[in-house]
C-alpha cells in the first residue's frame, strides 16, 4: 500500500476510534448499541499494535531478527521447538484466556459499562500487553528462564522468593475463587450440575479412547467429547424434569462445595492422561468455538446496552461488590487488562516455541489484546441486560433479601426496575428455578449470552439451551483451572519441600503425592468453604482478593521488566513498564490497605470483623470474624512480599544507576539464527 | 485460494499443536515409531510432567 494511503487510513482508524470512545464516554441518559464498544477496541487495540508495539519492539527492546531463539538453538522436538508464528498465537491465546476475562468484566459492570471499557482499551494497551510481551521477550533471551527465575537473577534472592510466594498464592486464591463461581452457578440447578458431573465420566472416556482405541488422535477424540457434551446438556433438561434425577442433582452450596474439593484432590492425584489432560482438551475446544461463536453473534444482533454509562454505584455502595471505582475496577477487571498470571505462560512455553524474537511481538502483545477484546464481549453480554436483571442476578441475599418480592423491591428502589414475576419468567426461559443471589459472574454472562445466542439463532425457544451450554462452558473453563492449577501448585509445593526432606520433592512418590494434593486442596478449600458460608455471597471478599493477588503478581512481573530495562541501559525508556508498574502498586496498595482497614464492614475485613463481634457471639459469627482476620492477614502478607521485592529492585537499580555496580544482564550470548539467513538467501 | 488454503492450513496446524497431536508426531519422528497404543503411552509418559507444570491462566 502507497504511504500517502496508508496515513490516511491510519488517521481514518484514529478518528473512528476517537469518535467511538468520545460516544461510549460522552452519551448520558440514552442507550447506546454495542457495537461503539466493538468499534472503540477494534481502533485502539488497532493503533496499540501498530504504533505502541512496534515503539516497543525498535526502541525498548531492540528485536533482533538476527538472533537465534531458543527454539532454534536448544531445539529438541519436545518443549523446544521452532514453530509457525500464527501457531505460537494460538497456543498463547489458549492458556492465557480463561474465565478471567468473562468474570471480571461482568461483576465490574455493577459501575455501568464505561469504567470497565475505558479500563480494559488502557490497561490492555498500556499495561496488559505491555507486560505479557516484555517478558516473553526477556525470557526468550534467557533461554525460556520462568519469571521467579528471572527475578532471582536479576534483582535478587529476595525477588526470587517473592515471586514464588506470590505465584503459589495467587494460584491458591485463584481457586478458592473460581471454585465458589462454579458452586453459585450450579447451586439448586439440577440441569446444570447433571451437565457438569457428566463431563467427568465424558473426561474419562476421552482419555480411555485415546490411549486404547485412537492413540494420539486428539482433535477427533476432542470432537467426540463435545458431541457427548452437547448431548449431556441436551440430558440435563430431562434430568431437571425427572423429579427423582432432579431430587440427585438438585445440590446446596456446601455440598457442592465438598465435591469440588474432593474432585480437585482426585484429578490431582490421578494420572493426567485419565482426567486432566482429556478435560483441557475438551474445554479448550469448547473454549475457542464458543468465544468466536460470541464474537460472530454480538456482530451479527448488534444488541443495545441496557446498564447506564455510569450506576449510582460508583460511590462504593455496589451490591455486586462493596467499593469504588478506584480502586475496585482496576482489580476486579485483571485478565482482560493485565493480568499477573500471564507472565507465567509468558515465561513458560510460549518462548520455547519462538522461531524468531521479531515474532514475540505478535505473540506477547497481540494475544493479550485477543483476549481483552474477549473481556469486551463479556462486558457487552453483561450489559444487554436489563439492570434491573442483571443485580436481581449478581446481588447476595444479604444484601437485597431471600423471598422474590423483597430483592425486587429494594433493587426497584434503587432506581433500577424489576419485578418477581419478570425475574421467574426469566428463570423458566432458561430452565431454572430462580435466577436470584447467584453471584459469581457466571449466570449473568450466561443469560446475557444466551440472550445474544437466542436472538441470532433459534430463537427463545432455545433459550435454556443455550443458558445451559454457556453455564457449562464457564464451569468446564473453571474446573480445568481446578485440575490444572491444583496439579501446579502441588509440584511447586514438592519442589520446595523437596529442599527440605528430599523424598518429598519426588513427583511420583504417591505418599508425597497424596499429602502435597491434599495440602493444596486444603488451601483453596478453605477460602471455597469460606464463600460458601459468607452470608453476603464471598464473591465480595473472595474476587477483590484474587485480585488483588493477581495485580501483585503483574507488580513482581513489572519490576523484573523494569529493572532489566534499566540495566540493559534504556533509562530513558523505562516509563514504558515503570508507568504500569506505578498504576498497579498505587491501585494494589490501595485495594489492600482498604480491604484491611476500612472503616466500613462491607469493605474492610477487621471491621466486618469487629461488626460481627459487637453484634452476635454466635458459634458462626466467631468463624466469620476468623476468616476475617485471616483474610486481613493474607492481604497484609502479600503487600509486605511486594514492598520487599519493590525495595530490593529500587536498590538495585539506585546501584546500577549511581555507577556503584556495572550495568549488565543476564542474558544468553548472542548466537546468528539460521532462520534469518535462510531469509535473507 | 491459494491464500484461503494456506489459512486452513494454518488454522488446522494451530489446532494440532494446542492439542497436542504436533508433539506426538514429533515424538514418533524422533523415537523413529509408527502410532501404537504402546508409543501413544510412552509418549504419554514423557509428556506427563511437561504437561502437568504447565499452568492454565485464569
Amino acid at each position: 500500500m502507497p504511504k500517502p494511503l496508508r496515513i490516511v487510513m491510519w488517521m481514518g482508524i484514529a478518528l473512528l476510534g476517537a469518535l467511538a470512545v468520545a460516544t461510549i464516554a460522552l452519551r448520558r441518559g440514552e442507550q447506546i448499541n454495542a457495537m461503539w464498544l466493538v468499534v472503540a477496541a477494534f481502533c485502539s487495540f488497532a493503533l496499540g499494535y501498530r504504533f505502541y508495539s512496534k515503539f516497543i519492539s525498535a526502541k525498548v527492546l531492540a528485536l533482533d531478527v538476527q538472533r537465534a531463539t531458543p527454539a532454534e538453538r536448544l531445539e529438541n522436538g519436545r518443549d523446544f521447538v521452532p514453530t509457525n508464528k500464527w501457531v505460537v498465537f494460538g497456543h498463547h491465546f489458549a492458556a492465557i484466556a480463561g474465565p478471567g476475562p468473562l468474570v471480571g468484566p461482568v461483576l465490574a459492570a455493577q459501575f455501568g459499562y464505561l469504567p470497565g471499557t475505558l479500563w480494559v482499551l488502557a490497561g490492555a494497551v498500556f499495561g496488559g500487553c505491555v507486560q505479557d510481551f516484555v517478558i516473553l521477550l526477556f525470557s526468550i533471551r534467557r533461554d525460556g528462564k520462568s519469571m521467579t527465575e528471572m527475578a532471582r537473577e536479576e534483582i535478587g534472592r529476595v525477588g526470587g522468593f517473592v515471586a514464588y510466594v506470590a505465584v503459589i498464592s495467587i494460584i491458591i486464591i485463584l481457586l478458592g475463587a473460581t471454585a465458589l463461581i462454579v458452586v453459585n452457578a450450579l447451586k439448586s440447578s439440577p440441569w446444570g450440575a447433571f451437565t457438569i458431573a457428566m463431563t467427568i465420566p465424558i473426561a474419562l472416556i476421552m482419555g480411555l479412547y485415546l490411549r486404547r482405541l485412537r492413540p494420539g488422535k486428539v482433535l477427533e477424540t476432542s470432537v467426540l467429547g463435545f458431541a457427548l457434551v452437547m448431548l449431556a446438556i441436551w440430558g440435563g433438561q430431562w434430568a431437571s424434569q425427572t423429579p427423582s434425577v432432579a431430587g440427585v442433582f438438585t445440590l446446596t452450596a456446601p455440598t457442592l462445595a465438598i465435591l469440588i474439593i474432593v474432585y480437585g484432590f482426585a484429578a490431582s492425584a490421578l494420572p493426567v492422561w485419565l482426567l486432566l489432560a482429556p478435560r483441557d482438551y475438551l474445554s479448550t475446544f469448547v473454549k475457542l468455538g464458543t468465544i468466536a461463536l460470541l464474537a460472530l453473534g454480538i456482530v451479527a444482533l448488534r444488541p443495545t446496552l441496557h446498564m447506564p454509562a455510569l450506576t449510582r454505584f460508583v460511590d462504593g455502595t455496589g451490591p455486586v461488590f462493596a467499593g469504588s471505582i478506584f480502586p475496585f475496577t482496576f482489580i476486579t477487571i485483571a485478565c482482560g487488562a493485565i493480568s499477573g498470571f500471564h507472565s507465567l505462560i509468558a515465561s513458560g512455553t510460549t518462548p520455547k516455541l519462538i522461531r524468531r524474537e521479531s515474532e514475540a511481538r505478535m505473540v506477547g502483545y497481540g494475544a493479550m489484546l485477543a483476549e481483552a477484546t474477549v473481556a469486551i464481549m463479556a462486558t457487552i453480554a453483561a450489559c444487554v441486560l436489563q439492570p434491573g436483571t442483571y443485580f436481581a442476578i449478581n446481588s447476595p441475599a444479604g444484601v437485597v433479601g431471600q423471598a422474590p418480592e423483597v430483592a425486587a423491591a429494594t433493587i426497584t428502589g434503587w432506581g433500577f426496575p424489576v419485578t418477581a414475576p419478570e425475574m421467574h419468567s426469566l428463570a423458566q426461559a432458561v430452565g431454572e428455578q430462580t435466577l436470584y443471589n447467584r453471584t459469581g459472574g457466571a449466570p449473568a454472562f450466561a443469560v446475557g449470552m444466551a440472550h445474544i445466542f437466542s436472538n441470532s439463532l433459534g430463537g427463545q425457544a432455545v433459550m435454556a439451551l443455550w443458558y445451559h451450554f454457556a453455564i457449562m462452558f464457564e464451569a468446564l473453563f473453571i474446573l480445568t483451572i481446578l485440575d490444572a492449577g491444583t496439579r501446579v501448585g502441588r509440584f511447586m509445593v514438592q519442589d520446595a519441600l523437596g529442599h527440605v526432606w528430599k523424598p518429598m520433592g519426588r513427583t511420583s512418590w504417591y505418599p508425597s503425592i497424596l499429602a502435597t494434593s491434599a495440602l493444596v486442596c486444603g488451601a483453596w478449600g478453605f477460602f471455597l468453604w469460606q464463600g460458601v458460608k459468607d452470608p453476603v455471597g464471598g464473591i465480595n471478599s473472595l474476587w477483590p482478593l484474587f485480585g488483588i493477588s493477581n495485580q501483585l503478581l503483574a507488580t513482581v512481573a513489572l519490576c523484573v521488566a523494569t529493572t532489566i530495562i534499566i540495566k540493559m541501559g534504556k533509562v530513558r525508556y523505562v516509563p514504558v513498564t515503570l508507568l504500569p508498574l506505578g498504576w498497579l502498586v498505587s491501585v494494589t496498595f490501595t485495594a489492600a490497605w482498604q480491604k484491611i482497614f476500612n472503616s466500613n464492614p462491607r469493605i474492610g475485613f477487621l471491621a466486618h470483623a469487629r461488626n460481627l463481634a459487637s453484634s452476635t457471639s454466635t458459634h458462626e459469627a466467631s468463624r466469620l470474624i476468623l476468616n476475617d482476620r485471616l483474610d486481613a492477614i493474607v492481604t497484609g502478607f502479600l503487600l509486605v512480599m511486594v514492598v520487599l521485592i519493590l525495595l530490593e529492585s529500587v536498590v538495585e537499580c539506585a546501584r546500577v544507576l549511581s555507577g556503584r555496580k556495572q550495568a549488565g544482564v543476564k542474558e544468553t550470548p548472542f548466537v546468528a539464527s539460521r532462520f534469518a539467513t535462510e531469509e535473507q538467501g | 485460494m491459494t491464500r484461503l488454503r494456506e489459512a486452513v492450513n494454518v488454522v488446522l496446524a494451530t489446532l494440532r499443536e494446542i492439542f497436542d497431536e504436533s508433539a506426538y508426531r514429533r515424538f514418533l519422528e524422533r523415537k523413529q515409531m509408527g502410532s501404537s497404543r504402546e508409543a501413544y503411552a510412552e509418549f504419554l509418559q514423557e509428556h506427563e510432567l511437561l504437561r502437568a507444570r504447565r499452568p492454565r491462566c485464569c
